[in-house]
């Protein structure tokens, strides 16, 4: 199951502020991990999380230095700001609430056919 | 041998990303290390260096799309976005120098015009220093919206503050070459800069864009010095050149070269600025590193000065501008650094001499603000000590801010995009302190 699009879009913010709450991370890293958690089904085009990680520094939600780990290459790692969980939290409300609906426009729609429906998943 | 091929082809790769001009070098660094490791990955799957490199650099995705991306994310190169669309829209390069060379003759024209009307400029000085702000600065909001495709309501919108400029500054009954006058001129053309900006960004007035019009002040100043430099120099030729022909040419050079000149100088400093924008960006980064600290200094040692001789300063007109101008150029330098520094390096050399730069600035306004306080309090309200004392406070304020969030940017605590957020979300002050100077200083004075 592919992803649409438009929220592959929406989410990508959140996902990315929630994977460099984990920690420090760099730019393939970062898309590497989004696969995994996804188990492969989250597929962005690479280069754009680039423009993100911008919009995001900008912004100032991550912080950005340039750094050369021994016996690797020079890139250029990203770390989440305060400002940048101020923004993580919000959004994660967000998308709570957002599903929270969802779910529970299910859970009507299927009251009447299933009486017990399914337990909201973690 | 694969692996020569491989590199070849890195390296052709990288040149085309390199030649897109929304993405800096940097950028592109961080491209090439993302596709060099994918590279990596897939060659372990068992794929051969070419398949791999194919593969990479399909899912890095489409480079149109790509540069797209990031000339919208950094809107700080803002004109790179304007090619962009322009290639979207097809519209050929070569009118921009034909609109650009209508506007300049336009703004020459506008300058003689009152002529025409029997105001020489000779006894009329005051007439044309209250009025020659609207009317240059007017012809450049009108090639601006010409250039950004400005119509209907926006462009009422951004006549409004030129039209009302105008009738404002010849219906006030200025007693001729009084100080309300004269302040009245140059906050004008303060004010009125700020709204050419509303034109330049093609009426999106945000707080993230203002930071572009910021920049192409700079710019445009740095090229309009060049150009008055230049002129200068064929003015005293040609003056020089005739006299040997017995010809005296310096009131043609009074009466049409300079005036003609100087406003049509306004145009081509703009077209420059976004024509030959690479030129200036190589230079004023550097002109910002060489400058920062040669200010430090000379702030520094004028503070020292003031410490050693006990001497306050003198507070006239004169003294008062110069201080001001001083401190607007601090903070075209703190703006310049901001913009032109690699956002996301550590704190360096440079930032510090800002740091110092703000705080000796910060305590020379102070000082500044304490000498106008205590003429006023001694002396009285005049025209010139209301506008110096407001300028000051609204310059305090700024200063004060900027020096704390640059220290806390030095010290790593905040990022330097808040400090550049912080001075782009002030500027509306300036447009009101401006436009207060304008408005209301004629009338609480009667004029004077």
């Amino acid at each position: 199951m592919r992803i649409a699009k438009d929220l592959v879009a929406a989410s990508a913010t959140p996902i990315v502020l929630s994977i460099l709450d984990e920690g420090e991370s760099y730019g393939y890293a970062i898309l590497k991990r989004v696969e995994e958690l996804s188990g492969g089904e989250l597929v962005w085009t690479d280069g754009m999380l680039y423009p993100l990680l911008h919009r995001l520094h900008r912004l100032g939600y991550v912080h950005a230095a340039w750094k050369t780990p021994a016996g690797e290459r020079r890139r250029r790692y990203y770390r989440i700001t305060p400002a940048g969980h101020k923004a993580l939290a919000e959004q994660l409300k967000q998308w709570a609430l957002v599903s929270g609906a969802l779910r529970d426009a299910r859970r009507a729609i299927k009251a009447g056919t299933f009486p017990a429906p399914r337990p909201a998943e973690a | 041998m694969d692996f020569d091929t491989l590199e070849s082809q890195i390296g052709q790769w990288r040149g085309y990303v390199e030649g897109r001009r929304a993405i800096a070098n940097a950028d592109v660094d961080e491209l090439e290390d993302h596709l060099r490791t994918e590279i990596a990955r897939l060659a372990t799957t068992g794929l051969s260096p070419d398949e791999a490199f194919l593969v990479a650099v399909k899912r890095m995705g489409n480079l149109d799309d790509l540069s797209r991306e990031f000339a919208r994310e950094h809107s700080d190169r803002l004109w790179k976005q304007l090619v962009l669309s322009q290639d979207t829209e097809g519209e050929p390069d070569k009118n921009a120098f034909g609109v650009m060379a209508a506007f300049a003759v336009a703004a020459a024209l506008v300058v003689k015009a009152p002529e025409a009307l029997g105001f020489d400029l000779a006894d009329n000085s005051s007439f044309y220093f209250r009025n020659l702000g609207w009317m240059v600065l007017g012809v450049l909001a009108a090639y601006f919206a010409v250039l950004r495709h400005i119509r209907g309501r926006g462009l009422v919108l951004l006549a409004a503050p030129f039209v009302a400029a105008a009738v404002l500054i010849n219906l006030y009954p200025f007693e001729p070459e009084g100080s309300t006058e004269i302040l009245a001129g140059l906050h004008l053309a303060v004010a009125l800069w700020l709204m050419v900006g509303v034109a330049y960004l093609g009426g999106d007035w945000s707080t993230g864009k203002r930071m572009d019009y910021v920049r192409f002040t700079g710019e445009w100043l740095i090229y309009y010095v060049l150009i008055g430099f230049g002129g200068g120099l064929l003015i005293g030729m040609l003056v020089a050149t005739f006299e040997t022909m017995g010809i005296d040419a310096a009131s043609f050079v009074e009466r049409w070269l300079l005036p003609c000149g100087a406003a049509g100088a306004v145009i081509v400093a703009s077209w420059l600025v976004e024509a030959k924008q690479s030129v200036i960006e190589n230079m004023a980064p550097v002109l910002t590193k060489v400058f920062t600290p040669l200010f430090a200094g000379l702030f520094l040692a004028s503070l020292g000065a003031l410490v050693w001789t006990g001497n306050g300063i003198n507070v006239d007109r004169d003294v008062l501008i110069l201080f001001d101008f001083l401190l607007v150029v601090v903070l075209g330098l703190e703006l310049y650094s901001i913009s032109a520094r690699e956002s996301d390096s550590v704190a360096t050399v440079a930032d510090y001499l800002l740091l110092v730069l703000i705080v000796s600035a910060l305590i020379l306004d102070l000082v500044a603000l304490a000498a106008i306080s205590s003429r006023i309090s001694d002396f009285g309200f005049t025209p010139n000590r209301t506008a110096g004392l407001g300028l000051n406070l609204v310059l305090l304020a700024n200063l004060s801010r900027s020096a704390w969030l640059s220290i806390r940017s030095v010290g790593n605590r905040a990022s330097f995009a808040e400090l550049e957020r912080w001075q782009t979300s002030y500027i509306p002050i300036y447009l009101f302190w401006a436009s207060t100077v304008v408005v209301v200083l004629p009338l609480a004075f009667g004029f004077a």
